[in-house]
């Protein structure tokens, strides 16, 4: 067990203003039980779960309200005991509508859990995936990836290096820092469960500069474990989060083009994935809560919270006193690639990190001009894009064009607008432009 | 869900919300605050002539723009300042005896032809001032290459000697090289003349101590980088030093070709105009040595006309942008080094 700075560095990226002391220092609260929970069907990548439930049952803590439905799809389990008031439609963190099942929590605190795994160390590989699979573990980084499909890499692609992410690159958020200073075993125990089902040799846990308490938090945790393990201290730079930056910084590998991070033999997981990893083997217990980053200008007190999937953004904000002002902008996830919504009436999931208001002069307000050729955003770009030409192509509807100039390569991590004077929507051009391409190949296909 | 009132609704728009709050009209700002102690300098050795073109090309190139958006039914542009640095730019170029009316036409052809027709402010391909300068030096050809009276010959003459000039050091030169006469020894104080700005050329180009001053600043403004001006100068550096080397006796020394004419002028404020060369950095490059390359073929070469070619050397690596950008795409993240 070491620290050793990170070999390598991305190449582009940004500096925002990282404003994570509004809330860095806030130890994590326990919200108090919501009166309605609107628990999504969709909390994850993949086809939404079959409800098992209906409209009048009685359901308790930790209760599968909802199957995997499919292979790419997670189970749902019910956040609290109470009654099943309605399924409906809602609107979810990603400005989507789903289908969500409406609980109103009774008090009651008895749980249903899975079979804990005590001996995990002996315990087989696929009861271990299983376990994670039925617990509904899903990436909470944002993606919401299902963790089981993640560590089910197939044999002809063997994983040596387990990447632990705790970058928290995106500014203003601070829920897997919180998790790294309060729940450093509990991760760490996740992480070796990772390992051990992946059998690979190394493990990293990569970490921003900018988190020193973090850093030291895992060096203690981590402190006496077996194999090759490191806490890789990343620069702090956006986007150091993402896999492929992450992957290249702690690794010196590239995900080749289109590839995944297998064929590099890494996986990367969340801190926070970590931690649910351990909570569904060690406790039995499903995904069915996180904490969440409650931060922002427009925010009376802004927390930390660990709140139950299904919890209304304004039961969020009122257990942070409230609101300070008329927020502008309310962004599900961070000021980097967090998603707007228009009302507090959404509910949080398993993949939300964040709940970010802003006033009107935190955000950025524009009337976007013509592209000046500054060439800022070439040098931003991590992926070697040039998003100013991509921007004028798909403005001008020449797909083809931006098709071949590596259109889809691009993460929409927003490092080009963050840094284009000109004010140009060029992450809006980007999603216009591969959701043209992804029709006109579906289209072909037919 | 219930729809409800909008004026309860909060801003939905894509990501990123926050922004890095760099803006065109700060980047033409910076670039005008650069400008400002070539600017005094220019008032100091040429007195009410640098006034009065500054003024006269600003106050055109605003009043085309604002006329050109008005006619094209576009949104209006002024604020953004593009215009002002075209006209600072402009003015900078000319030779301080130039007739206002001549000033005003330059102007007009800057911001209507070589600007607004292609759609204004970021679609422009060529430089709009030096396009500007190239219109009058064919159309002007005269008050365009008439100089003011100076004295810097007589340091290579010698005190005394009757050695009153018109031409530009550059112009000098080449009337030198045309003629196959050796050239006199430049002294070291003449040097320094020409570092200060004390000798003749257009308003804004000789003071190179001005102009760098003013570099400086865009350098730690971020507005510029180094790739543009140091492969532009050394390019002239490395010719300049190999054609003198070849024959010590005619050659124009190397100091003097970086100093006596437009070239710091054209390397920090005109080469590295944003939206006509190139974005990458290998393409930044590429443009700079182009524009080294083509200055010192128009300067040297013995049936060329012209003793300057700092104009059109940019003039025409801007033709080349678009297809360096082609050929310099960076490599994309994942793809064979």
């Amino acid at each position: 067990m070491q620290t050793t700075p990170s070999p390598f560095t991305f190449s582009g990226g940004i500096h925002p203003s990282y404003n994570k002391e509004l809330c860095s220092g806030a130890p994590i609260r326990e919200l108090p039980m919501p009166a309605r929970l609107v628990v999504p069907l969709s909390q994850h990548l993949g086809a939404p779960a079959k409800p098992l439930v209906n409209v009048g049952d009685t359901v308790k803590a930790g209760q599968l309200i909802a199957e995997q439905n499919g292979f790419i799809s997670a189970p749902v389990h019910a956040p609290a005991g109470g009654k099943v008031a309605a399924i409906e439609e809602t609107l979810t963190a990603a400005g989507r509508t789903c289908a969500a099942i409406v609980i109103e929590p009774d008090g009651s605190q008895e749980w249903e859990l899975l079979p804990r795994i005590a001996d995990w160390r002996t315990a087989d590989k696929k009861d271990l995936l299983a376990q994670i699979g039925a617990a509904g573990v899903v990436g909470m980084g944002g993606a919401g990836f299902p963790t089981r499909i993640k560590l089910s890499p197939p044999a002809d692609k063997p994983i040596d290096t387990v990447i632990l992410n705790g970058a928290e690159c995106e500014p203003y958020l601070t829920s897997d820092h919180r998790m790294m200073l309060e729940f450093a075993r509990e991760i760490r125990v996740g992480a070796e469960i990772i390992r051990q089902i992946l059998g690979a040799k190394s493990l990293r846990i990569a970490i921003e500069d900018n988190k020193p308490d973090a850093i030291a938090a895992m060096e203690q945790a981590f402190q006496g474990i077996d194999g090759d393990v490191a806490v890789t201290v990343l620069r702090t730079s956006y986007p150091q989060g993402s896999e492929k930056q992450q992957i290249y910084s702690v690794t010196g590998r590239e995900v080749p083009r289109g590839g995944l991070p297998m064929d590099v033999g890494c996986v990367v997981e969340n801190v926070s994935t970590a931690y649910a990893v351990y909570d569904a083997v060690a406790n039995g217990r499903p995904l069915v809560r996180r904490v969440i980053s409650v931060t922002g200008d427009a925010v009376q007190q802004p927390s930390n919270l660990l709140a139950p999937a299904g919890t209304l953004y304004s039961d969020l904000v009122a257990a942070c006193g409230g609101l300070r002002g008329k927020p502008a902008k309310v962004i599900s996830g961070g000021p980097m690639m967090g998603f707007t919504v228009s009302t507090l009436n959404v509910p949080t999931g398993k993949t939300a990190s964040g709940l970010l208001l802003l006033s009107a002069g935190k955000i950025s307000s524009y009337t976007s001009q013509a592209c000046i050729s500054c060439g800022r955003c070439v040098d931003a770009c991590p992926m070697g894009l040039n998003p100013s030409e991509l921007s004028q192509c798909i403005e001008a509807d020449d797909i083809e064009s931006a098709e071949q100039i590596a259109l889809m390569d691009c993460v929409e991590c927003g490092c080009c607008a963050y840094v284009c004077p000109a004010h140009r929507p060029m992450v809006h051009h980007m999603r216009r432009g591969k959701a043209l391409v992804m029709a006109k190949r579906s289209a072909a296909k037919k | 869900m219930k729809p409800e009132s909008p004026s309860d609704l909060y801003i939905v728009s894509s990501s990123p919300h926050t922004h890095s709050g760099e803006s065109v009209e700060r980047i033409m700002l910076d670039v005008l605050i650069a400008l400002a102690p070539a600017f005094l300098a220019a008032c100091w050795f040429f007195r009410l002539e640098a006034l009065r073109l500054t003024f006269v090309c600003v106050a055109a190139c605003l009043l085309t723009e604002w006329l050109c958006r008005k006619a094209m039914g576009r949104a209006r542009a002024i604020s953004d300042l593009s215009a002002t640095v075209t006209g600072v730019l402009l003015a900078f170029n000319l030779p301080p005896a130039l007739p206002t009316w001549m000033a005003v036409a330059g102007s007009v052809f800057s911001i209507a032809i070589a600007k607004q027709v292609f759609g204004g402010l970021g679609y422009n391909p060529f430089n709009p001032a030096l396009a500007g300068r190239a219109f009058m030096l064919i159309s002007f050809t005269g008050a365009m290459t008439t100089w003011s009276q100076s004295t810097w010959l007589q340091k290579i003459a010698g005190a005394g000697a009757d050695a009153v000039t018109t031409a530009t050091p550059l112009g000098f030169a080449k009337e030198a090289l045309k003629s196959g006469q050796a050239l006199p020894v430049f002294n070291t104080g003449l040097l320094s003349d020409f570092f200060i700005g004390n000798m003749n050329g257009c308003i804004g180009e000789t003071s190179a101590l001005a102009l760098l001053l003013g570099a400086a600043y865009l350098l730690y403004r971020k507005v510029i980088t180094w790739h543009i001006p140091a492969a532009y100068l050394l390019t002239v550096l490395a010719y300049a030093v190999i054609l003198s080397l070849a024959s010590p006796a005619t050659a124009i020394p190397p100091l003097f070709h970086l100093l006596s004419g437009g070239l710091i002028l054209g390397a920090f404020f005109m080469a590295t105009d944003m939206v006509t060369t190139p974005v990458t950095r290998r393409g930044m490059l590429i443009f700079g040595i182009g524009c080294g390359i083509i200055t010192m073929v128009i300067r040297t070469v013995k049936t060329g006309a012209y003793p300057e070619g700092v104009s059109f050397a940019i003039l025409i690596m801007n033709a080349f942008t678009p297809l360096i950008n082609r050929a310099t795409r960076n490599r994309v993240f994942g793809t064979k080094k």
